[in-house]
């Protein structure tokens, strides 16, 4: 049983708040062998210069410093990638960096250029992620996507990372989906819903009309995971600008307070050692002493059913923005929807639901657009984007993408920027016919999960609108 | 391409002694469009990596002796004193002291079991395993972690009883030296090259 002291448990401070001005995407696609890597980011930095009505090189001499997600320098096949991107965007001498940690790349750069900001060491920053996937065939990525398990212990059984992830999802479909078909099926709605939605959205490579018999007879890829289940290998770029509120009111009148905060846990599984589950603030600690009567298993706490990395994400960020219930506190939610299993387990680590009960906020209609039992808006609509499953992971970008869809929410631009037909056009896909607005009526605020592998890195990053501030808690 | 002059490495008086080659040159090839016009090009190589096992060496050594080692942590200020991990891990993670190589070889004979599994047809790249893989998740008594590894022999079940087979004629020294079988698997079942140690 391990145990994390005060001092680690400690609610970060930050010494001024920190607004996300703007941000941006690029189409995303399996392949675009049409464009280089430096066009894809310079795609996405337009579209958050004109998001805010400046052209590229009003924006750029704002920046003071940039952070770059870019988790695979063999998929690139080049080091120092960060370097190529921040020369083809014209912003040297500016001092940069990379940032590395997996799935969660895009959340951690987010992470690093908010801590840039409220430390004061720059006024306004670029946060850029992008990946590159298409540089080998799909079994070469998996190996690489495996060289990210560890080398000697891991990565020798099979170069396949599902592999690593699917014995947890196998051991909470045994001890929370107590193996029924009915929790099968939950999962295969999490993916109809996503590659739903991403029909929605110009940029997603992964649109798709299908049911939930479509997922359950897809190939099987490992147990109970099945092809649709799984999220996609993209390539694509998304960024953003995050700045003080001096400079965040010059260049917008409408920007939005940020908070992130990162949590984490052993890269192999194998390594987890039992301890007590640490709480959220809609959480008490008698409600999980039955949890191994009701569900036998899952008791040993985070075991191989739960995601210590996101319930720590959760743990800060929530105090830090002064969040008690998710349901609540936020209207609408984009998280890491590498499978439809992790996707549920994800609905606990975050308190959107107690550990056990995920598939509840799938099967109460919570998690849509538009409830499908009520008719009336879901209670916290979750990746309208289309998530990782129907919209892309294109890993360095995954994290920033995921927040701008939440902000194009919070500011009521979101038609605006998934229903022209001129970007539908650009990016030579047809809008379908029954093209729905899926704005968010009211958002005020919301959430972000950037998650990296079996669960090696988690950050959590929430949007509040600045007149709907929450009261910051201390415990 | 001939792997005959493959590099192979020694490492003498603390110094890496390189013998063959360690990386083979291929021309590249155009990448073209339907209209014939050029888009890129391939990249071929292919390369050796020279990786060191450092204070892990002991573990990959012995399973091709047929042994499982693990480590435990013995500074009596620890929280974690006398913690067992296997995975062996060569400081504990918790007051960092170095651990003591324990052989917990007789521990998996007696009770390990299945924690979780996995099956699958899909592998990456440079995989050497047979289809499907039977990933198993292996816990002991008295260990405080869950080692993962494969199941060449049998179906795998949850709570399964196993025990460690080691490839001891003609060992990779990585971890595929290592696998389980469902306890009472017989000698001749196993897969060629493993025995029981």
């Amino acid at each position: 049983m391990i145990t994390f002291s005060k001092q680690q448990l400690k609610v970060p401070e930050m010494s001024k708040p920190v607004y996300l001005v703007t941000g941006g995407m690029s189409k995303f696609g399996r392949s675009i062998p049409e464009k280089r890597t430096e066009e894809l980011v310079i795609d996405s930095f337009i579209e958050a210069a004109e998001f805010i009505g400046k052209t590229p090189a009003d924006l750029k001499r704002y920046i003071h410093s940039c952070y770059y997600g870019h988790f695979a320098d063999h998929f690139g096949d080049q080091l120092l990638g960060e370097s190529v991107i921040h020369d083809r965007l014209g912003l040297d001498p500016l001092g940069n960096i990379g940032i590395k940690t997996g799935g969660a790349t895009g959340g951690s750069t987010l992470w690093e250029a908010f801590k840039t900001v409220a430390s004061g060491y720059s006024d306004c920053v670029l946060a850029m992620g992008w990946e590159r996937m298409d540089e080998v065939p799909t079994d070469e990525g998996n190996h690489y996507i495996a060289s990210a398990a560890d080398k000697d212990w891991e990565t020798p059984l099979g170069h396949i990372y599902t592999g690593y992830y699917a014995v947890m999802a196998q051991k909470y479909w045994q001890v929370f989906g107590k193996e029924e078909e009915s929790f099968r099926k939950t999962m295969a709605e999490i993916a109809v819903k996503n590659r739903g939605y991403a029909r929605m959205n110009p940029h997603a490579q992964g649109p798709m009309k299908i049911t939930v018999e479509d997922v359950i007879n897809s190939p099987v890829v490992a147990h109970p995971l099945r092809a649709l289940d799984c999220c996609l290998m993209s390539v694509g770029a998304s960024c953003a600008i995050l700045a003080d509120e001096k400079t965040a009111y010059e260049l917008t009148d409408n920007p939005l307070l940020v908070y992130v905060a990162a949590g984490s846990h052993t890269l192999r599984v194998a390594d987890r050692r039992d301890m007590d589950i640490p709480l959220l603030p809609n959480e008490t600690p008698d409600q999980y002493k039955d949890l191994g009567e009701r569900f036998p298993g899952g008791d040993r706490y985070p075991g191989f059913t739960g995601f210590l990395a996101a319930r720590m994400a959760a743990y800060y960020a929530y105090r830090m923005a002064g969040v008690v219930d998710p349901n609540k506190d936020f209207d609408l939610v984009e998280l890491h929807d590498a499978f439809t299993i992790s996707d549920i387990q994800s609905y606990e680590d975050v308190g959107i639901r107690p550990y056990g009960e995920g598939r509840t906020y799938v099967e109460s209609g919570d998690c849509y657009h538009t409830n499908p039992y009520t008719g009336k808006p879901g209670e916290l609509p979750a990746n309208l984007s289309g998530g990782l499953i129907g919209n892309m992971h294109a890993v360095g970008a995954t994290g920033i993408m995921q927040t701008i869809e939440v902000a194009q929410h919070i500011w009521n631009r979101w038609a605006e920027m998934h229903g022209d037909d001129k970007k539908w056009e650009a990016f030579g896909r047809e809008k379908p016919a029954d093209w729905t607005d899926l704005q968010v009526k009211g958002a005020k605020r919301g959430m972000a999960i950037s998650h990296a592998g079996v669960g090696s890195h988690v950050t959590s990053t929430i949007l509040v609108h600045p007149d709907y501030q929450l009261e910051r808690r201390q415990s | 391409m001939s792997t005959e002059a493959r590099g192979k490495v020694r490492v003498e008086g603390g110094k890496y002694r390189l013998n063959g080659k360690f990386h083979y040159a291929f021309p590249n090839d155009p990448i073209r469009n339907e209209e014939g016009e050029l888009m890129g090009v391939t990249n071929p190589r292919d390369v050796t990596h020279i990786h060191m096992y450092g204070g892990e060496a002991p573990f990959f050594e012995n399973l091709s002796k047929g042994k499982l080692l693990g480590t435990k942590c013995e500074n009596p200020d620890c929280d974690a004193h006398g913690s067992v991990f296997v995975p062996f891990r060569i400081h504990c993670p918790d007051c960092l002291w170095k651990n003591t190589i324990v052989d917990m070889t007789e521990t998996a004979n007696k009770g390990a079991s299945v924690h979780t599994f996995m099956i699958t047809e899909r592998t990456g790249a440079f995989n050497t395993l047979e289809k499907p893989i039977r990933f198993v998740n292996v816990e002991f008594e008295g260990v405080s972690t869950i080692l993962m590894g494969y199941l060449p022999v049998g179906e795998p079940e949850m709570g399964m009883k196993v025990v460690p087979i080691f490839q001891t004629k003609s060992p990779t020294f990585t971890i595929i030296d290592l696998a389980w079988v469902p306890q009472g698997t017989l000698e001749s079942e196993l897969p060629e090259g493993f025995s029981f140690g």
